[in-house]
């Protein structure tokens, strides 16, 4: 008995913090292998006229300064004023715009989250729900949101929502579709055993739900809020360049590439930022299901104790 | 009428499953069995001799097709609902996010019972199965016989008048087993519940049960009952020539029912 494997919660918490050291490291390493090779790309092009070395056949995409500008001119250009005659940064405008496109996007997720969670309960509760909602909810999501943006953006014309509250519905649709088919999947996911353990106790259909159902839901539900929070951002931008909402990052990729012939390191730095409000969505998921985790331990250490 | 003051009265029990497709299986046909409070019965059988599904059937966790099952001279469904059983099954089936109390405070939310009243009982039940020190584990840090002794005082914390288990220490080695057989015998004695335990062991029906019921397969039915009377058991019981005589006759009961199908 006194074998018994006593792994304590400091464990956990030291292997998070060495985690999230190693993350933070591998993101570095990837970034610099990421500028190593765009900046390898392009002296090879430069010095094969834009041929794969030894041979006659073009490069997939040109070298020059125009297509591909050097990585510190992106770096660079991030310091410079967004316009000539305007003391606000190219970085500073980004910052705002990835602020604007983040409440929308926020918006979007906690909607979309709602509804997911609330449609995937519809369905665990009746069977026939599943049988009729599931075909749509897949078919949802094979219509492209470029055509669906619009019609959204018209209908909210129609209504009382402004525009960028459309946007918010297009992230929404994005949104709703992971968290519902994941946790539909793990509402259920309990074994028959134990379901039948809950009934031979008279449970309630809700305190099954709540004492079984949702407990072992957990682990599927941080993957899909992770992947629906990536998603509102993509959706909240692309519902910014349908509906031809202004001051979001969808915008500025627009508006960057009008003037791509004269600052091509402007439109580069906007789509980084997209990427990094990506990365910082998913980041902030992560940083509550840590949270979340504090007092819950894995079963992943195995369950082979001492002999009784 | 005197049935009502039985355990469980079990009349013309039948359960087909797949019924009316190409698929059908009788898995029991024409069970009749009388439990009476305070008895310790045993279910044994070869392998689809429908023993589990008897189980389950008193249980209410499915329906029979065919007869009745009284439980203190209530439907089975209505003693389910007034929480008459306690279930085991072989995987103890803890909630990992639960802490040990917690796991056994299960049922105990699930009745409405206070938090200090819920605490103070599992406190008691860890004492019964002799797991006080670890009261603030989780399942996964306990070894396979102490998950099982938890789940046997979870399934005992609401002091259900029943207590119905499907091969609880199948998954157990040997010498656990034995050790188990021993604790259960102990709390049953303590507590004075009604036991149908279904296993496949012979030697732990017979060191258990004051009945063992032996199933024939194929359509599940009662083949004969055997009566066991070996007083106060302990570890010598085992080694004793009353022992090898029960288990002698349990085995010869189980040759005759393979003989049969």
């Amino acid at each position: 008995m006194t074998a018994v494997a006593r792994l304590g919660r400091s464990l956990p918490t030291r292997d998070g913090v060495r985690r999230s050291l190693r993350g933070a490291v591998a993101g570095l390493v990837a970034l610099a292998g990421v500028v190593a090779v765009w900046e390898g790309y392009k002296w090879m092009g430069g010095h094969t006229d834009d041929h794969w070395p030894g041979t006659s056949f073009g490069l997939p995409v040109r070298t020059n300064d125009l297509v591909m500008p050097h990585a510190n001119e992106i770096w660079g250009s991030l310091w410079d004023p967004v316009q000539r005659g305007r003391s606000q940064t190219l970085a500073g405008f980004l910052f705002q715009s990835a602020r604007f496109t983040f409440s929308e996007a926020a918006l979007g997720f906690v909607i979309g989250t709602i509804i997911g969670l609330a449609l995937a309960v519809l369905m665990l509760r009746f069977s026939t729900a599943e049988r009729g909602l599931m075909p749509w909810i897949n078919i949802s999501q094979t219509v492209p949101l470029i055509a669906l943006a619009p019609i959204i953006v018209t209908w909210g014309r129609g209504t009382a929502l402004s525009d960028t509250q459309a946007v918010s519905i297009i992230a929404t649709y994005l949104t709703f579709f992971p968290v519902a088919v994941n946790a539909l999947q793990g509402l259920q996911s309990p074994d028959q055993a134990d379901l039948e353990l809950m009934r031979s106790y008279a449970s309630p259909w809700r305190h099954t739900l709540w004492k079984l159902r949702v407990p072992a839901a957990r682990p599927y539900l941080f993957p899909a809020f992770k992947l629906a929070a990536t998603l509102s951002v993509v959706g909240a931008i692309v519902g910014e360049i349908s509906a031809g909402v202004k001051g979001g990052l969808g915008r500025a990729v627009l508006n960057f590439a009008t003037i791509y012939s004269t600052g091509p390191e402007k439109l580069y730095a906007s789509v980084l930022a997209a990427a990094l409000l990506g990365l910082f969505v998913f980041a902030l998921v992560s940083i509550v299901e840590r949270f979340v985790d504090r007092n819950q331990i894995h079963n992943s250490n195995g369950s082979s104790g001492a002999g009784a | 009428m005197k049935m009502s003051d039985s355990a469980i009265v079990a009349t013309g029990i039948g359960k087909t499953f797949n019924g009316n497709t190409d698929n059908a299986v009788v898995a029991l046909d024409g069970i009749d069995l009388t439990v009476e409070p305070g008895e310790f019965v045993s279910l044994i059988g070869p392998s689809g001799c429908g023993k589990s599904t008897m189980l389950r059937v008193f249980g209410d966790l499915i329906s029979p097709t065919e007869g009745t099952v009284e439980v203190f001279g209530k439907s089975a469904a209505q003693a389910r609902l007034d929480r008459d059983y306690g279930m085991a099954f072989q995987k103890a089936g803890l909630f990992d996010w639960r802490k040990v109390s917690a796991n056994i405070e299960l049922p105990l939310e699930l009745a409405g019972w206070s938090k200090d009243r819920r605490s103070y009982r599992s406190a008691e039940m860890l004492s019964l199965v002799k797991l006080q020190e670890f009261a603030d584990h989780y399942p996964w840090q306990l070894s396979g016989g102490m998950q099982q002794r938890v789940a046997i005082a979870r399934a005992l914390s609401f002091e259900p008048k029943l207590l119905l288990m499907d091969e609880p220490f199948g998954a157990l080695d040997e010498m656990t087993r034995e050790h188990m057989q021993v604790e259960l015998l102990r709390i049953y004695e303590q507590l004075g519940t009604t036991v149908v335990f279904v296993t496949h062991s012979i030697p732990e029906a017979a060191f258990l049960s004051d009945r063992v019921v032996v199933l024939s397969p194929r359509p599940g039915r009662i083949h004969s009952i055997i009566d066991v009377d070996l007083g106060k058991r302990d570890e010598n019981t085992r080694e004793s020539a009353e022992f090898f005589a029960m288990t002698t006759e349990v085995r010869e009961a189980l040759r005759s029912v393979e003989a049969m199908s």
